[in-house]
């Protein structure tokens, strides 16, 4: 099996040093293994700790405990242990996050916010954007929005900009959270289709997805997260 | 990959108030630090001594100079160390006033920087100090203003204008963006990350606020009482920070 995510031994804890050091136990000894071309759906009832096993894997929260490791240029890189500088690297190329919100900067064009991911890996800026426009178009999102900042768009507008920037480097890891939550149908079956043609060359996706059908659509496994019982430290 | 600068357990008192304690820690090249903390946390004074403009009591600063390798700061003579902080370094003040000179023109302070490096040609220095202002969203056709008639948003670019012209490989900024309006900041915000990235510039940005920090810093120093208490990725400090301090910190932004 060609595993480009190998998870062993997770836990996350969060303290809370300011409500009396209160420990909150979201993940324990949590162990996955995905594929290139699986998409696995977390799988658990809100407040499982889908959320914090994905902002695990990207680095964005910090192990309690355990490895993460994702493949990258060869080799296994443990976000667990690396470094900010080797996160980064791991990130720029081979692993990509599609948030549920955009988090919009300031007076860049929605062109540009797609492109971005691409000029980071040296990309020219015509051939980047070009390729976001195409990646735009295939979303349907109207030509007259992409020389605008994404700010003032809509919440599906706005997602599927983040869509197409999360997909636009091919990155061989795909981190989904929620990827369709604010789409209508056909819009979010051009997702389900890009995310299909990202899995079918060979990308490892985890995702979290609320709706049934869209999971069934895309999901090739389920990965159930189990809550943890709640124990307030004195 | 070597770092661009390496520093080891830097501190500085005054009297019996702790300025700086056992600060360390490597910069890459391309790489953007930002310090974070309130004010009195001792960032500011970590920015003066990592510039070498105040002499530190313990702890060194290497750089890594073109063709020599990564130099102790301390061994440098006068000469060199002034030559370094005119060309391959730069330093963005807070106040635009203390980084430029408010007495000539907006073109003759970015070519002043210029000429450090050796350029004698007028109109070539002319046309690249003309090429910067544009570079920074200033019109060139007020190269031979003084910047005392500009607006603070405009003098704090022409300021970065100036820093920039020499190409140097490692900027300090101390709260760039602080005395703007929120509208001037989303423009130089926007114009910084974009240098840096277009530059592959390395810096080292005090700021107290964590937005600027999430933009533009590749990692963080959160620093409390002269000490740094957190150090890491950008946006894991800000989003899963594990010091008390931090979750202080973070915790006590208003969100918009």
């Amino acid at each position: 099996m060609n595993s480009l995510i190998h998870v062993q031994g997770l836990a996350k804890t969060f303290v809370l040093h300011h409500r009396d050091g209160a420990q909150i136990p979201v993940l324990d000894d949590v162990t996955l293994d995905v594929a290139a071309g699986e998409c696995v759906a977390l799988a658990g009832p809100s407040g499982a700790g889908k959320s914090t096993l994905l902002r695990c894997l990207y680095g964005n929260y910090l192990a309690s405990a355990g490895s993460i490791r994702i493949r990258h240029e060869g080799h296994w890189v443990d976000l667990a242990r690396a470094t900010p500088r080797e996160i980064l690297a791991v990130r720029r190329k081979s692993l990509g996050y599609v948030s549920q919100f955009l988090r919009v900067i300031p007076r860049v064009s929605t062109l540009d916010v797609v492109a971005e991911p691409l000029r980071e890996l040296g990309v020219a800026a015509d051939a980047a954007r070009e390729r976001a426009a195409a990646l735009l178009a295939r979303l349907h999102l109207p030509k007259r929005l992409w020389s605008l900042p994404p700010a003032t768009f809509s919440g599906g507008e706005q997602q599927r900009v983040n869509i197409a920037r999360g997909l636009i480097a091919e990155k061989p890891v795909l981190l989904l959270d929620e990827p369709t939550a604010s789409l209508d149908v056909a819009n979010a079956e051009r997702v389900a289709q890009l995310i299909d043609e990202a899995r079918q060359r060979g990308a490892a996706v985890v995702g979290i997805f609320h709706d049934p059908a869209i999971r069934d659509r895309l999901a090739t496994r389920l990965f159930a997260v189990e809550a943890q019982i709640l124990e307030l430290a004195a | 990959m070597n770092p661009l600068l390496r520093v080891n357990g830097l501190s500085k008192r005054y009297g019996e108030r702790i300025g700086c304690a056992d600060v360390g820690f490597d910069l890459y090249p391309g790489e953007v630090l930002a310090v974070v903390g309130e004010s009195g946390s001792g960032k500011s004074t970590l920015l003066q001594l990592l510039s070498t403009r105040l002499p530190a009591d313990a702890g060194s600063i290497h750089y890594q100079i073109t063709g020599r390798g990564l130099v102790d700061m301390a061994h440098l003579s006068e000469a060199e160390r002034r030559w370094l902080l005119r060309t391959d370094w730069g330093f963005v003040e807070q106040n635009p006033r203390d980084g430029l000179r408010m007495n000539v023109s907006a073109g003759a302070n970015v070519g002043e920087r210029l000429m450090a490096t050796g350029a004698r040609h007028y109109g070539q220095i002319r046309a690249t100090a003309s090429d910067w202002l544009a570079r920074v969203e200033l019109d060139p056709a007020r190269l031979d203003e003084l910047p005392a008639g500009f607006s603070g948003g405009m003098q704090q670019r022409l300021q970065i204008a100036r820093n920039l012209v020499t190409r140097p490989r490692l900027v300090f900024m101390d709260e760039p963006t602080a005395g703007l309006d929120v509208s001037v900041q989303a423009r130089l915000l926007d114009l910084m990350r974009e240098l840096v990235t277009d530059l592959g510039l390395a810096a080292v940005i005090v700021t107290h606020d964590l937005a600027v920090a999430r933009l533009l810093a590749h990692r963080l120093l959160v620093m409390r009482q002269g000490r740094v208490v957190e150090t890491g990725l950008t946006d894991q400090v800000l989003d899963d920070p594990q010091h008390p301090y931090t979750q202080l910190l973070v915790s006590s932004v208003l969100q918009v």
